[in-house]
Formats: C-alpha cells, sequence, structure tokens
C-alpha cells in the first residue's frame, strides 16, 4: 500500500501521457500514446527481438563493469594505501575528472571498431572514475583511531586494512558502485546509439531511424524499467549490508 | 630480568604537532614519569594539556619524537596488546555489534567459538550491558558504547591499561559502579593503570599516584600520593581523608585551568 502510493505520481506521469497523446495537442508521431507504447511493447517482447538485445547490452555493459569495480577497486585502494601510487595516479585521474566519457565513441570507434569491445570498454571508462574515487575517498576517511583500536587489540598492519579500513569505507564504496551501475547504463545505451549492430540503444537508434516511434518508446521504456530495477535490487542489497548504520 | 621491575618508563618525552595549516603545538614538554608495576596511575589536568597524546605514545600508536619510553617488554615502538586503550571517543567497530566488538581481541588472541563467546559475556555483563549483545554501536547512547569499548579492552587482559576519560560519558550512579568495578579487577588481575580523567575526585578515588599536568605545553606539575583505593571502607569517599586530598589537589588543579583559560582553551 505504501509503495502503491509512493508511485503514484508515475501513474500521474503515465495518465498525463496518455491523456496529452489522445488529445491530438501533439501529433501520434512525437509522442504515441502510453497504451499504444504498452502494447507494442508486449508485441516486441513476445517477437524475442527484446530479449536477444538485452542479453546483448547487459553482457557487454556488465563485463566493462565488473572490470572497472575490480580495477578501479584495486586502484582506489592503491592510492589510499600507498604514497607514491597517488602522486602517481592522481594527476592523470583529475585531469580525465571533467570529461564525459561519451565524447570519447567516435575515437573508441576508431580503435576498437564496431564489436563487442568498444561498447564494452567505453562503460569501462565511465565506471572506472567513480569506483576510484570512491575507494580511494572511502579508505582515506577512515577514522585512524579505528585502526589504532584495531593494532592495540591485536591486529597486524594487513589484518587493518582487511578488517577495519574496508569494512569502516563500505558505505561510500556502495555509493560509488550505485554511481558506476547508473554509468553502466548511460553509457551502454549512449554508446550502442552510435556504434553498433545490436543491443538497446542500437534498437532505440534503428526505431527511431525507421520511423516507428511506438517501438522507439517502448524500447525507451525497457531500459528505464532495467535501470530501475536494478537500481532499486542495488539498493536493498546494500540497506542489507549496511544495516549498522543509524 | 626487567620484566617485574619496571611498569612504565617515561624519559625526556617531548611531543608536538604540525597541522597542515594553523600553527604548530607543543603537546607534552619534556615529560618524566616513572610507573611502578600494578600502579594505578591518574593523569589530572586541563583540556589539551596533552593527556591523550602521552596515552597515545605509551600506546605505541604514534612516533616518539623525542625521549624514550619503557615497559617490560622493552621500548615503545608499536602498538600490541599487552597495552590495551580505552579512547576518549570508545573507536568501537560501528559494523560490529557489541559481542563481535569484544569477541575482535580475543579472536585475535586465538580463541575460538564459544570459548570466545562465553568471555564475552562474561565482560559484557561486566559492564551492565547483557542483553545488548547484538546491538551495534550506532544503536546504543554514549554511556553504553563507552561500557562496550571498556568490556573490549578489558577482555584482553592487558598487562597495561591506558584509559582516556572512560567514564566520561557515564551518569554519577553508574560511573561510580564502574569505579568500583574497574577497582576490583586491577586489584583481582594486577595491572598497571594510566587513567585520565578531568574529576579530581574520581582521580584521588581511583589512583595510587596523581600526575597534576599543566597547561601548554604539557607538562608533569606535581605527582600526589592517593591510595585510597587500597582502603576497604566502602564509604571511604565521605571520610574527612579523602575531601581533604581532593580540596588539595584541586588548588593545584585549579591554578592551571585559570592558566589554560587565559590561553584561549
Ligand atoms: N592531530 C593533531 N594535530 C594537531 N594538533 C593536535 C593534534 N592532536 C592534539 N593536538 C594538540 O595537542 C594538544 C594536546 O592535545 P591532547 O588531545 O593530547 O589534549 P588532552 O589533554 O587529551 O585534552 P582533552 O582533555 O580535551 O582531551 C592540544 O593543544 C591540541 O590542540
Ligand atoms: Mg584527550
Amino acid at each position: 500500500m505504501a509503495t502503491l502510493l509512493r508511485y503514484t505520481p508515475l501513474l500521474i506521469v503515465a495518465l498525463l501521457w496518455e491523456l496529452i497523446s489522445r488529445s491530438g495537442l501533439v501529433s501520434q508521431q512525437m509522442l504515441p500514446a502510453f497504451s499504444d507504447v504498452l502494447r507494442t511493447l508486449v508485441e516486441l517482447a513476445q517477437s524475442g527481438d527484446l530479449l536477444s538485445n538485452a542479453v546483448a547490452s547487459l553482457g557487454r555493459a556488465l563485463l566493462g563493469f565488473g572490470l572497472a569495480v575490480v580495477l578501479g577497486g584495486a586502484l582506489g585502494a592503491a592510492m589510499a594505501l600507498i604514497p607514491f601510487v597517488y602522486r602517481g595516479i592522481d594527476p592523470i585521474v583529475q585531469i580525465f575528472y571533467p570529461l564525459p566519457k561519451s565524447a570519447l565513441i567516435p575515437l573508441v570507434l576508431v580503435w576498437f571498431g564496431l564489436g563487442d569491445k568498444s561498447k564494452m570498454f567505453l562503460v569501462f571508462l565511465g565506471c572506472l572514475q567513480p569506483m576510484i574515487l570512491a575507494t580511494f575517498n572511502g579508505l582515506r576517511g577512515v577514522d585512524t583511531i579505528l585502526g589504532w583500536s584495531a593494532r592495540s587489540l591485536g591486529a597486524s598492519r594487513l589484518e587493518v586494512v582487511r578488517e577495519v579500513l574496508f569494512p569502516a569505507a563500505l558505505p561510500q564504496l556502495m555509493t560509488g558502485l550505485r554511481t558506476a551501475l547508473a554509468f553502466m547504463f548511460l553509457l551502454m545505451v549512449s554508446s550502442e546509439l552510435v556504434i553498433a549492430t545490436n543491443g538497446l540503444g542500437y534498437l532505440i537508434g534503428s526505431f527511431g531511424d525507421q520511423g516507428s516511434y511506438r517501438e522507439m518508446f517502448a524500447t525507451i521504456l525497457v531500459v528505464t524499467g532495467l535501470g530501475f530495477a536494478a537500481d532499486r535490487a542495488f539498493l536493498a542489497w546494500s540497506g542489507h549490508l549496511l544495516r549498522w548504520r543509524p | 630480568m626487567t620484566g617485574s621491575s619496571i611498569g612504565i618508563e617515561i624519559e625526556g618525552v617531548t611531543h608536538g604537532y604540525t597541522p597542515r595549516s594553523g600553527k604548530p603545538t607543543v603537546a607534552l614538554d619534556n615529560i618524566s614519569l616513572s610507573i611502578r608495576p600494578n600502579e594505578f596511575h591518574a593523569l589530572l589536568g586541563p583540556s589539551g594539556c596533552g593527556k591523550s597524546t602521552l596515552l597515545f605514545l605509551i600506546g605505541g600508536f604514534q612516533k616518539i619524537q623525542q625521549g624514550r619510553i619503557r615497559t617490560a617488554r622493552g621500548d615503545v615502538t608499536a602498538p600490541g596488546p599487552d597495552r590495551g586503550i580505552v579512547f576518549q571517543n570508545f573507536a568501537l567497530f560501528p559494523w560490529k555489534t557489541v559481542i563481535e566488538n569484544v569477541r575482535y581481541g580475543l579472536e585475535k588472541k586465538g580463541l575460538k567459538g564459544s570459548e570466545a563467546e562465553a568471555r564475552a559475556k562474561h565482560y559484557i555483563d561486566l559492564v551492565h550491558l547483557t542483553g545488548f549483545e547484538r546491538s551495534y554501536p550506532a544503536q546504543l547512547s554514549g554511556g553504553m558504547q563507552q561500557r562496550a569499548a571498556i568490556a573490549r579492552t578489558l577482555a584482553i587482559d592487558p598487562d597495561i591499561l591506558l584509559m582516556d576519560e572512560p567514564f566520561g560519558a557515564l551518569d554519577a550512579q553508574t560511573r561510580r559502579i564502574m569505579q568500583e568495578e574497574l577497582l576490583a579487577i586491577w586489584r583481582r588481575t594486577s595491572k598497571t593503570v594510566v587513567f585520565v580523567t578531568h574529576d579530581v575526585a574520581e582521580a584521588v578515588f581511583l589512583a595510587d599516584t596523581i600526575s597534576v599536568m599543566s597547561a601548554r605545553p604539557g607538562r608533569i606539575k606535581r605527582l600526589v600520593q592517593a591510595e585510597f583505593n587500597r582502603s576497604d571502607d566502602p564509604h571511604i569517599h565521605k571520610s574527612p581523608a579523602f575531601a581533604d586530598m581532593v580540596e588539595q589537589v584541586w588548588d593545584m588543579v585549579r591554578d592551571e585551568v585559570d592558566q589554560a583559560r587565559m590561553q584561549g582553551h
């Protein structure tokens, strides 16, 4: 009941969408009616096109994401724990910080071509930065006294890193992961709009080119739904891991 | 063997802080102090006089800049479970429950399973936290967190116990109970205790010796023998001798507090 109440604004938006489209205020092309889009969505799903393209997109994206989490986490940790690594890497991270990763799409196309690698690489690049920063800031922000506490209870330096620094940095790490997850969806779709022969972003682009606007809207709904579901699931998991927080 | 003849030997320790911004501070100025084994030693002094800094140095958490600190195990160079500490801000692991916090040090000692569990429960009971074993620190009051931190440190049974205002967050009644509990443990297990407090009566009640420290830079101004802690009179704190001693120590502290205030503390 509470959940229903929470999402009432969404229902209102859907209703408005339907009304505006049906009223003829805007053309059916620019904004197909919500109910028509839903019907098209079901048809697309039944044809199997959605599933195969979603699998292609998510497969690539998750690989890029996973790689970024592992490498970004390792780099961020090395920067936080080893001063000379920090001095070596920090300027590079800082320079690339304000660069929108989607600006690199044309370049990546030249480097990696149309295949899976180009999209994986772009997602990887987009997710890398939030992971490095979250790991670095998370580990750096841990109260020194917590580490001292563990040492005086008999922990070694290495145990302090594993048993104190990482758990204490977990809230920040989770925030970084969540940001990376959002970037994953963003770069997955935007890269496929430009360079792809399959995937959800590619579907959106080619439906648009063909003038199949209902199908295009239906695919956009799918991407939105996937992103939302992933974020919700992530938040639930994160809330469980961080249940010790006030 | 020097083992039994020294508790904590502090020789000519000077310590300064140079923050990235703000002016450098001399926190401790040439401190020398000899603490006997099994002595209960109280550090009393105005805020900012370097009490915590001195505990951090004995604990081995900060590098000794000048001078030397020795215990029965030799020169202090790093932290170790022979010197347990209760920090001023408790420093519990917030992602662990009370019992997991207490078990942490026990597991480092190699205790496992039901043995660690039983020992942890014993110390949790000692600080009157039974029923809160599965609570996370954020779910406890300040005083309860402080008691959990005390249990965690007592559980590893260190030779030297460093306590930084361990009863600061407790109400008067709980405070008295904890003081008596601590004295009982100290008598039973013969530990060397360094106990930081602002409370003159607490220092007089607990300590063999009280170091009265001066305002910045921190120096040891006076050493006072109290030794009411050896008495088995439960109403010792109501005796005239006790009241006299509190008055006497108060006079020494008052000068220092006034000085500290003039320096802007
Ligand atoms: N990390 C730090 N960086 C810079 N200055 C510090 C630092 N820690 C302590 N100081 C300074 O050193 C002096 C002594 O600090 P310390 O914490 O040891 O005092 P204290 O006697 O424990 O005070 P309180 O009773 O308020 O806890 C203070 O003047 C403080 O400003
Ligand atoms: Mg202090």
